[in-house]
């Protein structure tokens, strides 16, 4: 369970936490979804004990992560974004020695990374530094884990790692939480919101919405369109200047268009064609995180 | 305390895992004694000389056969005029010359006393202070044999006769006196450097987020990271020591417990410094640059290469708050001259408090939470 009330935190002049106020239920997969320089790491960091925050308080299972910050340590798993695990050390020498210093040895907990550690066996005498990204990861959640933490911190476990590792990944995750670990996940890609129970989209250091995905992906209000023609860079400033419009950003192939209110596509087929556009495909969109994202922060 | 064995042997694993470690741990000691040692040597020999002999006689040939005797002159040239000879050292073809006026031999036997004229190549002052020196000894035992034999009618002043005991390094031997000295530096090399980095890396390479979290307390881990270098930089001394004794055969008067014993002592230091340099520096190159700059400094100012005694004042002052000029010293006082603990005591308490300071600093400013 974790709880945070108010968390400021500035780099100098630069806000990096704008005040927030997060509840994250005990044995829920919790995500943290925003943008580079949102603040994410800044948040985990915080609750990780590495930092501290200027002004607020936060909790870990009740415990102050500034007043009982060590007792938080013996009962969090910490994976920071960047690998930090010794790479000179051998698979299993990495695992013995976090399992030695949280006083407890591989067997004990074996049975919580089994599923991981199964994968990275074979490899148990190569050194952490000659794996390749996915196991790095695994590595890392392994060596998070070895302690039998109650809370789990990850700061963008899947960022450069393969889509096949990514999804294995949450996978993990999801059997994790099975075993009534609180985890709390930040990461830049939209995409993975959906894996979680609940997910706090933040920006420039502030949440914008916390929810279930699903309810954030329903509670979009706004006509929701893909568009494509020949030439796209030409069609998103078209379509900036185009007055119905509400936010227009490229979405794959396609721009996704989305309107202050309801508007015929026939119209905006007309107002493309007489910019000069051609091979022009309108369709209804399915909102996603991204799109919420873009309709937040436009605000 | 009990995770601290299994940082050591983390550390251990991870020096010996890196394939240039091992032998450069055992081999740095043998080579630097073996090339600083004879490099390090301060006798001046084979000086080039360049005899100006303007007399002819057989006093100035004698004089002159002395210098040829001499091992530490040989003798490049000889010409009729001063000009040519300077010209020589000009060229570089001589290194110091000796004229020898017309008459020489004639006014040491009417008036008992002569000139000869030495000039010195200066551009190294260590080298021309020396070779003149050694022209003067020549010329001042040219003097003594000369009047003893001529001289029976000129009245000579009362001489005093001043003889030279060189005690504790009865031949003045160079070795003898710079090899303990050379093992100080390899002792401190390895404190300040090795474990420095060592600290650096964890920021460096990220490692320390993890340790951070973990329930490893600070005493634990900066033990840990450093009892591994104090004790290789005792194993180095000791290679060193062995070394010395075989190679240059320096002598082991005192006790050499003593010695392992400061050396324990003086390595809290160094390693300290290497700790708080740690604290105030993200990356190894950093570190290493500020290592550098204190090293550079303590090693010159340590009495190793030049005297302490003839330094000015101020910097006298400054070499109070270098650790290497009181391990410098002690080597020699204890190694050469057998002091005992009593007689270091001075040296044993700067030490001590020496390392409280720095340590204590070091660990104030060494901070888990950011």
């Amino acid at each position: 369970m974790i709880q945070t009330q108010n968390l400021r935190k500035s780099y100098g002049t630069t806000p990096a936490l704008r005040g927030i106020n997060l509840q994250v239920q005990p044995g829920e997969l919790f995500g943290l979804i925003g943008p580079d320089g949102a603040g994410k790491t800044t948040l985990i960091r915080i609750l990780a004990t590495l930092l501290l925050a200027d002004e607020g308080s936060a909790q870990l299972d009740h415990k102050d992560v500034v007043a009982d910050y060590r007792a938080i340590r013996r009962s969090i798993g910490y994976m920071p974004g960047r690998f930090s695990l010794y790479q000179d050390l051998t698979v299993e020498e990495n695992l013995t020695f976090f399992a030695t210093i949280f006083g407890t040895t591989i067997e004990e907990n074996y049975e919580l990374i089994r599923d991981i550690y199964v994968q990275l066996e074979p490899f148990k005498d190569r050194r952490a530094g000659k794996l390749s990204g996915g196991m790095k990861q695994k590595l890392a959640l392994c060596c998070a884990l070895i302690h039998k933490p109650t809370v789990l911190l990850l700061d963008e476990p899947t960022t450069g790692v393969d889509p096949v590792s990514r999804q294995e990944f949450w996978e993990m995750l999801q059997r994790l939480k099975a075993k009534n670990i609180t985890i709390l996940v930040s990461t830049p890609y939209m995409d993975e919101a959906s894996l979680c129970d609940r997910v706090a989209l933040m920006q420039d250091g502030a949440i914008l919405q916390v929810d279930e995905p699903d309810s954030i992906v329903n509670s979009y209000d706004k006509p929701l369109l893909a568009v494509k023609t020949a030439n796209i860079y030409q069609l998103i400033q078209d379509l900036r200047q185009f007055e119905p419009a509400h936010t227009v950003f490229p979405f794959g192939e396609y721009v996704h268009l989305s309107l202050k209110s309801v508007v015929w596509p026939e119209l905006i087929h007309g107002y493309l064609l007489d910019r000069g556009h051609a091979d022009i495909e309108i369709k209804q969109a399915m909102p996603t995180i991204e799109d919420i994202f873009m309709e937040k922060s436009q605000v | 305390m009990k995770t601290v064995p299994y940082i050591v042997q983390k550390e251990f694993r991870q020096i010996f895992r890196h394939r240039v470690m091992l032998p450069l741990i055992f081999l740095m000691p043998v080579i630097q004694l073996l090339v600083l040692a004879f490099a390090a040597d301060y006798e001046v020999d084979n000086v080039k000389l360049h005899i100006v002999d303007l007399d002819h006689s057989q006093a100035s040939r004698q004089l002159v056969g002395q210098f040829e005797a001499s091992e530490h002159f040989i003798l490049t040239g000889a010409s009729a005029s001063g000009k040519i000879a300077s010209n020589e050292i000009q060229q570089g073809e001589a290194d110091l010359y000796l004229e020898i006026p017309p008459d020489f031999q004639r006014q040491l036997l009417r008036d008992g006393r002569s000139q000869l004229q030495v000039a010195v190549d200066a551009i190294n002052g260590v080298k021309a202070g020396l070779s003149s020196a050694y022209a003067n000894a020549i010329i001042r035992d040219f003097n003594a044999a000369f009047r003893q034999n001529y001289g029976g009618g000129i009245a000579q002043p009362a001489a005093l006769q001043i003889e030279t005991a060189n005690w504790f390094n009865p031949e003045q031997n160079y070795q003898t006196f710079m090899v303990p000295g050379i093992l100080v530096i390899l002792v401190t090399l390895v404190g300040m450097f090795l474990a420095g980095m060592n600290i650096v890396k964890e920021k460096e390479i990220g490692t320390i987020e993890q340790i951070n979290v973990s329930p490893i307390r600070k005493h634990e881990f900066i033990i840990g990271k450093l009892l591994p270098f104090w004790i290789i930089a005792l194993v180095e001394l000791a290679i060193g020591l062995v070394v010395g004794k075989l190679v240059f055969h320096i002598p082991f008067v005192g006790s050499l417990w003593l010695i392992f014993g400061f050396a324990g002592l003086y390595l809290l230091v160094v390693l300290g410094f290497g700790l708080l340099i740690s604290t105030v520096t993200e990356t190894q190159q950093q570190a290493m640059f500020i290592a550098w700059f204190f090293l550079i400094i303590f090693i010159l100012m340590s009495g190793l290469f030049t005297p302490i005694e003839s330094m000015p004042p101020w910097a006298q002052d400054i070499t109070r708050f270098n650790p290497v000029a009181y391990f410098v010293d002690v080597m020699r006082l204890v190694l050469l001259k057998g002091s005992d603990v009593w007689d270091i005591r001075q040296h044993i308490a700067v030490m001590g408090g020496y390392a409280l300071a720095v340590n204590g600093l070091a660990v104030l400013n060494y901070r888990k939470v950011g």
